[in-house]
């Protein structure tokens, strides 16, 4: 039997030389597989034919490597030089020196919860305007839009100087957890909305058109059968704006103070993991911390973001 | 009762809806109070084209110029640099990866995209900035790597999601009747991706570029981390020197400046012309996005009255 030639044969011209290196077999079956074999050549990756061709798959290819080994590169960077230096001292209550990444660790769990106590119900409760109540789209649906929109866009500093203005100055609160929520609310409500929007939107309408031929109203159809099957979909969003909220730097360093401790009230000011990150790195003489603090935060977000991609996909799944 | 119920919960979730157009009213009207006074008091082209910051000054002088420019030539810099490998990257995952890599891949862009900025930095100190330094600081005898080069590498790895998950979207929304049409007509499976589906992608891909622009002049603490922040005017092949960003300069100085007095409210009004083009961007972006769909819709029938 005659092996189809790989340089020669199959990559000249389209069919002729594939037909002929397979023909040599035997039997009707040794033939067929032969000439998948061939086949594949054609249009597998030997078979390109032009320079220009092989440029632009190159192209691609080396662009998709780049963008995967950048991020391995980082990641593993970062594990690296952090991992030996994370020590249980790190995780010290109290700390005169003020790198324990203790209290900045509390300071983010409070803030998280704070943040989508006030975020989650505007929300959701927009996106159920926008999906159930204005699904075509009136005047104050687009209106809706357009600012979400603006919102998303809105760089965090921006939103870390109205925060200043408004709750620190305005209102009173000074720099403290109350100001740094609020300002974290606004800055998430925008991504937690499009998510929840999507998610009551992937809901099928025969399930509003059961509720409804049962005889429910608007209202119940909502809360007793969108809602609970969206719930997932809303729960992927929300973790997404945790992973922004436990991630955010410049929208906070002027509304919670920068400062080392536990919180002690809502009025109090503090510092978030991200922030004590950003102060270590700052101080050349604790790059070990830094590091280690990096690492922490690090798994903190890749955890947050599997765990977010995971419930997304159990409620396309249940759908289906 | 019932229907009344009904009423006031479709009222509840009205008002919910309004607090976003509220967010935005306020966001600019408590911006522009209280940075275009300080905007008037220096003198509006004083401000925004003068040359020299030097606020602590007994003379103090807010220009903005070089802070205008250090933005732009970053931004541009990360355009340069991450654009082509975004919109690649996204034509890879769109049309050319391999099952098992992209379900390897998809994920990873979208942990791209919710590192946080301090990581980038921290990273982009430790290692892009003594790579620049170890580069080139001996033959132009640079004082640091810290520069608008180490800023512009940052960020565009930084705006690689975003551009990535756009381009992508749109890219899979392109008709596969096209690409099986050039696929018919002989082209081969890249040429038909290249000629075909990227060109009638085109408005989409530039929504995404336009969109990492947006992303890569509001980023801050990354690069304060590694743009050196310097004050100094600059000019575009200075891109080894270090620059300050409209974004650093408020983070920077607004942790020492007493509230009301000219040098907050000037660093406020930075802020305000940050949001003017952050606004000017974000429309550009709605303008893209809005002429896909209108094109997309009318296509068919104008090419029929053509023929």
């Amino acid at each position: 039997m005659q092996e189809p030639k790989k340089s020669s044969g199959c990559r000249q011209s389209r069919f002729a030389p594939g037909e002929a290196s397979c023909q040599g077999s035997k039997t009707g079956a040794e033939r067929c597989v032969a000439a998948r074999r061939c086949l594949r050549f054609e249009t597998g990756f030997l078979s390109r034919k032009k320079p220009a061709d092989w440029v632009r798959f190159a192209l691609v290819w080396g662009a998709g490597l780049i963008t995967a080994a950048v991020l391995l590169y980082l990641i593993v960077f970062i594990l690296i030089k952090g991992i030996p230096h994370i020590k249980p001292s790190l995780f010290a209550v109290t700390d005169p020196d003020k790198i324990s990444l203790f209290p900045p660790l509390v300071t983010t769990v409070v803030m998280v919860g704070l943040t989508l106590l006030i975020a989650v119900p505007f929300g959701v409760f927009t996106a159920i305007y926008m999906a159930e109540y204005a699904p075509r789209g009136g005047k104050p649906a687009r209106a809706v839009r357009m600012t979400a929109e603006t919102l998303s866009g809105i760089p965090s500093i921006v939103f870390g100087l109205f925060g200043y203005i408004f709750f620190a100055g305005v209102m009173g609160w000074g720099k403290s957890v109350m100001t740094g929520c609020f300002t974290l609310a606004i800055m998430s409500l925008p991504l937690i909305m499009r998510t929840t929007e999507e998610s009551l939107k992937a809901i099928p309408d025969a399930f509003r058109e059961g509720s409804f031929g049962l005889g429910a109203g608007r209202m119940r159809t909502v809360f007793r059968v969108i809602l609970p099957s969206a719930t997932p979909g809303i729960f992927a969003g929300v973790i997404l704006a945790v992973g922004r909220i436990v991630g955010e730097t410049a929208a906070l360093i002027f509304t919670i103070g920068d400062v080392f401790k536990l919180p002690d009230g809502l009025f109090s000011a503090g510092r978030t993991l991200a922030m004590h990150v950003l102060k270590l790195s700052g101080q050349g003489f604790n790059r070990n911390e830094a590091y280690a603090t990096a690492v922490v935060l690090l798994a903190l977000v890749i955890g947050i973001n599997a765990l977010s991609s995971r419930v997304e996909r159990r409620f396309l799944k249940k759908l289906m | 009762m019932r229907i009344g119920r009904e009423r006031a919960m479709r009222f509840v979730f009205f008002t919910a809806a309004l607090t976003s157009v509220l967010a935005v009213a306020l966001i600019c009207v408590f911006l522009f109070a209280s940075g275009v006074p300080a905007m008037a008091e220096i003198g509006f082209l004083d401000f925004l084209l003068g040359t020299d910051w030097s606020p602590a000054d007994a003379e103090p002088s807010f220009g903005i110029l070089p802070m205008i420019l250090g933005s732009l030539y970053i931004t541009a810099g990360a355009v340069l640099l991450g654009v082509p490998i975004g919109i690649l990257t996204a034509v890879f995952m769109a049309r050319m990866c391999p099952k098992p890599l992209y379900r390897f891949l998809k994920p990873a862009v979208n942990l791209m995209a919710g590192i946080p900025s301090v990581i980038y930095g921290f990273f982009g100190m430790m290692v892009l900035v003594p790579l620049i330094y170890d580069t080139f600081g001996k033959t132009f005898r640079l004082p640091g790597g810290d520069s608008m080069l180490a800023a512009s590498a940052l960020l565009a790895i930084m705006i690689l999601p975003t551009v990535i998950s756009i381009a992508e979207t749109n890219l899979r929304s392109v008709p596969q009747e096209l690409y099986e049409g050039a696929v018919a007509l002989g082209a081969s499976h890249e040429r038909a991706v290249f000629k075909v589906v990227l060109p009638a992608a085109r408005s989409g891909v530039m929504a995404a570029v336009v969109l990492g622009i947006g992303r890569a002049i509001g980023e801050t603490m990354a690069v304060k981390m590694v743009a050196g922040n310097q004050t100094v005017l600059r000019a575009p092949y200075e891109f080894l020197r270090g620059a300050r960003t409209m974004t650093t300069n408020i983070v920077i100085e607004m942790g020492y400046v007493e509230q009301g007095s000219l040098h907050n409210g000037a660093l406020i009004a930075t802020g305000v012309v940050l949001f003017v083009f952050i606004l000017l961007i974000n429309s550009l972006f709605s303008v893209l996005n809005s002429g896909k769909e209108r094109r997309g819709r009318k296509k068919p029938a104008a090419e029929g009255a053509v023929v």
